[in-house]
């Protein structure tokens, strides 16, 4: 009977179609805030870095490259020729080693932390999740003053090695790289726990006993079977570490002082004091499309190994 | 392992007064395993066999390294094991879950502890082909675990804990998670492993069908203790206390109480009425209020006048290969009949029946105590 399955198929059919429909009005809403506030943004700063900067901050409607340009070359007051400046290469590259020695010193602490939390007891494990959160409750700016009145030349860590005479003078630590790199470290670690937790959570401790059964040492146990089950979350939490510490903004510019800029600095500075809105824009425009290549890299690095497996 | 007798090298695996408490489980806390005392001889197929929380997996995990015995030793062809840690013992464990780790593929799974002792790569390959090839798996080598069914991760379970030749093979309930005909199978299949590789096998069980199929020897466990030890037939046959009986198989428990000894057996009056031989545990010398358990199928029905027994058939229930009849005897006590369904020869017996019961020469049994 070819007519009723016809019609049965046709049936699935519009019903198929009537789901679809459905499911895209279901999206619009996050269509239309994604395309708002995130997409229209965005084609503002491109649009701007093209445009010629106002002396008073600003735009004037008039295409030019020169924020690019700019970016890279500085022109000689005296015969207009360009010549290579690598300061703000300077600073992105800065940023970028922080950004990536936070990563690490990241999950350097937040492994063993996620791990132990992954090994309490079922009904204990929500507090030590709570206790990780609990730096979210206070405002960010609040937290890095705070560790400003830590390592500052009076403050708590001088104060108490002085007293007790291990040192003489006050060791410097605020205003220096390590400052901004113990900020960030800070900021981040967080979002370096808790997505490793998360994966480690998942794991299944049988298997853990399955290597120590198959004459696995702890260290074999945990480069084999431990680190390679916990690989969604190390990427997961790498990534939320590595991206918001590159364009860190609060952090360099409170410990850092402003001395040591960074590429988060740098940009809020041409929107600012330096009034060259299209350098800013075309600033932070080559700092995505810098990090969007490496993703790119990675992710198509990373699928085709899978596939090669 | 060197230099032991030949007078141990008989023993693969010797338990003796094992205690185990676990941790934190506050003061008055039952011991997991309570003066444990086994041995389990080379080459034999042992199965620990007890319900859920009685030790037999507790015991397992003390035997594979995972948990360490509060008191006692477990000693390894003569060598005490007991504190030594599991990556250090020549035993392996297919575990319930199989635990095949997912981010290898089958021959990476079979392989890795070959690769953990240090073994040379062509080394390794050899041996996990042979393994695959045991386990009838050579296509699937290079499958992901998830990527196959779940008798045949069994299989790669099997053969990743066979390939660096344990000493001796630990399986934690590894049928479990198989639907029945796969089981079956399994059963077959392992039984056949075992007689191949020539390894020791202890093997944990709730299912007491597994257990009486697959052994050679067989420990009956319950509440952290081990009632009896003994070849299946042993088990089933001369069943030494009422949670043994019970647990294996079916069985009828008749009260009575010794009245004499003739030529060695006792002479039990139950209460339901006649004086019968029972035979007594190995041993002992029971006297006074006894338990005397029959096994239903050696039971038969007979008209109410020939039976010693005698009682009311209250439910008849049809099982395909027999016909098991719920008797009550004339004391008030339950008991179950099991008549093979041979042919149309069999009386057609129904509810409300007065009947007899006649019990085949010596299928009575005294528990201990």
């Amino acid at each position: 009977m070819p007519a009723p399955q016809q019609t049965a198929a046709e049936i699935a059919l519009a019903a198929q179609k009537q789901s679809a429909r459905r499911h895209q009005l279901l999206s619009l809403p996050s269509v239309l805030i994604i395309t708002l506030f995130g997409v229209l943004p965005l084609l503002v700063i491109l649009v701007y870095s093209f445009l010629k900067a106002a002396p008073y901050g600003g735009v004037e409607w008039k295409f030019s490259t020169n924020a690019y340009l700019n970016f890279l070359f500085q022109r000689d007051i005296f015969d207009d020729s360009l010549q290579f400046s690598p300061a703000y290469l300077y600073i992105y590259l800065r940023s970028i080693l922080f950004a990536i020695s936070t990563t690490i010193i990241c999950l350097l602490i937040g492994f063993p932390t996620a791990y132990f939390m992954a090994t309490r007891p079922p009904e204990q494990r929500s507090w030590w999740v709570l206790l990780i959160t609990i730096p979210f409750w206070s405002n960010l700016l609040v937290r890095t003053l705070a560790i400003m009145f830590i390592i500052r030349d009076e403050g708590v860590i001088n104060t108490i090695l002085m007293n007790w005479h291990i040192i003489d003078k006050p060791i410097t630590m605020l205003y220096t790289n390590f400052a901004i790199v113990l900020g960030l470290l800070y900021s981040y670690l967080p979002f370096m726990v808790l997505p490793l937790y998360s994966s480690l959570e998942k794991l299944d401790f049988r298997l853990v006993e399955a290597g120590f059964d198959l004459y696995a040492t702890k260290r074999q146990v945990l480069w084999r079977i431990i680190i390679p089950m916990a690989k969604p979350g190390i990427i997961a939490g790498c990534l939320l570490v590595l991206i918001p510490a590159i364009g860190a903004y609060v952090t360099p510019l409170i410990l850092g002082g402003g001395l040591h800029l960074m590429i988060g600095d740098l940009i809020a500075q041409q929107f600012g004091s330096g009034r060259n809105w299209p350098l800013g824009a075309a600033q932070a425009l080559i700092l995505m499309a810098a990090v969007m290549a490496a993703l790119f890299l990675y992710v198509r690095n990373s699928t085709g190994k899978m596939h090669h497996e | 392992m060197q230099g032991l007798s030949l007078a141990d090298s008989k023993v693969a695996i010797a338990a003796q007064n094992v205690r185990k408490v676990f941790k934190g489980a506050g003061q008055d806390a039952v011991a997991a395993l309570d003066n444990v005392s086994l041995t389990i001889n080379q080459n034999e197929f042992f199965t620990l066999l007890g319900p859920s929380g009685c030790g037999k997996t507790t015991l397992l995990r003390l035997i594979a390294g995972f948990e360490f015995p509060t008191e006692g030793q477990i000693l390894l062809y003569g060598e005490d094991i007991a504190l030594l840690p599991a990556y250090k013992r020549p035993v392996n464990t297919v575990f319930q879950n199989y635990a095949l780790f997912p981010h290898m593929t089958v021959a990476q799974n079979i392989g890795f502890g070959l690769e953990m002792l240090g073994q040379t790569k062509p080394a390794i390959e050899a041996r996990v082909a042979e393994m695959l090839k045991l386990v009838r798996m050579e296509e699937l080598r290079d499958r992901r675990t998830s990527q196959i069914s779940g008798g045949q991760q069994q299989r790669v379970a099997l053969a990743r804990a066979l390939a660096p030749k344990p000493k001796v093979l630990l399986l934690d309930e590894p049928l479990s998670a198989l639907d029945y005909k796969l089981r079956k199978d399994m059963q077959l299949e392992l039984k056949r492993l075992q007689l191949e590789t020539g390894i020791t096998f202890i093997f944990v069980t709730h299912d007491q069908e597994e257990a009486l199929t697959m052994s050679d020897r067989i420990a009956v466990m319950s509440k952290g203790k081990v009632l009896q030890v003994g070849a299946p037939r042993d088990i089933y046959d001369r069943p030494s206390e009422r949670f043994v009986a019970n647990f294996i198989g079916e069985t009828n428990f008749l009260g009575g109480e010794i009245t004499s000894v003739a030529k060695g057996v006792p002479q039990v009056k139950l209460d339901a009425g006649p004086t019968v031989a029972a035979e007594a545990p190995e041993g002992q010398k029971p006297a006074g209020k006894v338990t005397v358990v029959v096994r239903p199928e050696h039971a038969s029905l007979v008209s109410a006048a020939k039976g010693a027994l005698k009682g009311v058939i209250e439910n008849v229930v049809y099982f395909g290969t027999d016909t098991h009849f719920h008797v009550k005897l004339s004391d008030g006590t339950p008991f179950m009949a099991r008549q093979q369904n041979a042919g149309s020869s069999t009386v057609a017996w129904k509810q409300g029946d007065k009947v007899g019961i006649d019990i085949a020469d010596d299928a009575m049994r005294i528990l201990k105590d």
